[in-house]
């Protein structure tokens, strides 16, 4: 049952993806890529990816759609469609798609418990996780414990990225005065 | 059970995403998107029971919440054309 509804799921994640490249009216486009996000975290839930899949349906779903709205709000909702036919984009894309596929053959089966992966610090972290941190959750025990420091920095990283951008932005209260003063 | 909920949910999906391909407004497609989003929660829900792990039921809500809130941005969106007004009177004078 659970592969069926992984394949129903990319089914029509496909028909989506072919949605979005044929369709020319870009509100379309932008609530389709809401879909297509909605699904992606589906499938990764499917898939015990728990946390990937939070991370798809917030920002795929709900803060992307609202930012590529209003890049479309400034710009214009119709697409620039070019007639001509381009063979060298097309070629670039399918011998970067070919080497993508043929890297993927070297990796283990999707799986594998012999990976190397599953090998290094895994079985460690799944034995003493619950006792060393006190977390039920592996996958919360190893980012907010284990991996505490490379959080903290990622943190400090985002946190960053947000000043910088209200200092870009300025103060509301600015903003207004500014206006004031031009009118 | 669990397997026609889930069949169901599927189905309901197909007949949304059909809607959001064809809808000739945008609201159709702001629909289609939101019903895609509630079939979502419900998947995840049903999916949960389904492989023994109802835990699913609170990630569920979570996904609920914020279906809504995206929803509530895209419409404020499209009524008023930007997302920093904080009063609507404002905006409808701005617009006039």
């Amino acid at each position: 049952m659970e592969h069926l509804i992984v394949i129903v799921l990319l089914s029509f994640l496909a028909i989506t993806a072919v949605a979005i490249v044929m369709l020319h009216d870009l509100v379309a486009v932008v609530m389709l890529f809401g879909i297509f996000s909605l699904l992606s975290a589906v499938i990764f839930l499917v898939l015990d990816a728990v946390d990937v899949a939070f991370t798809e349906a917030a920002v795929g779903a709900g803060i992307s759609t609202v930012l590529m709205l209003g890049t479309l709000a400034l710009t214009t909702p119709k697409e620039k469609t070019s007639p001509r036919f381009a063979p060298i984009p097309l070629l670039v894309v399918i011998i970067t798609g070919a080497a993508l596929v043929y890297g993927t053959l070297d990796m283990p089966r999707y799986g594998d418990p012999t990976a190397a992966i599953h090998q290094h610090v895994a079985p460690r972290y799944l034995e003493r996780a619950p006792r060393e941190t006190g977390i039920p959750n592996v996958v919360t025990a190893v980012l907010a414990s284990y991996r505490g420091y490379d959080t903290l920095g990622e943190v400090t990283v985002i946190f960053t990225a947000g000043v910088g951008v209200m200092l870009l932005l300025g103060s509301p209260r600015r903003q207004t005065k500014r206006k004031r003063g031009k009118r | 059970m669990f397997v026609a909920a889930t069949t169901a949910i599927l189905v309901t999906m197909a007949l949304a995403l059909i809607r959001a391909l064809l809808g000739p407004t945008v609201y159709d497609r702001v629909l289609a998107v939101n019903m895609f989003g509630t079939k979502t929660v419900l998947l995840i829900a049903v999916f949960g029971f389904l492989t023994g792990r109802p835990d699913f039921l609170d990630i569920a809500l979570a996904y609920a919440l914020i279906n809504f809130i995206a929803i509530i941005a895209v419409l404020k969106f499209f009524e008023y054309g930007d997302l920093g007004q904080s009063r609507p009177s404002r905006a409808r004078r701005d617009r006039t």
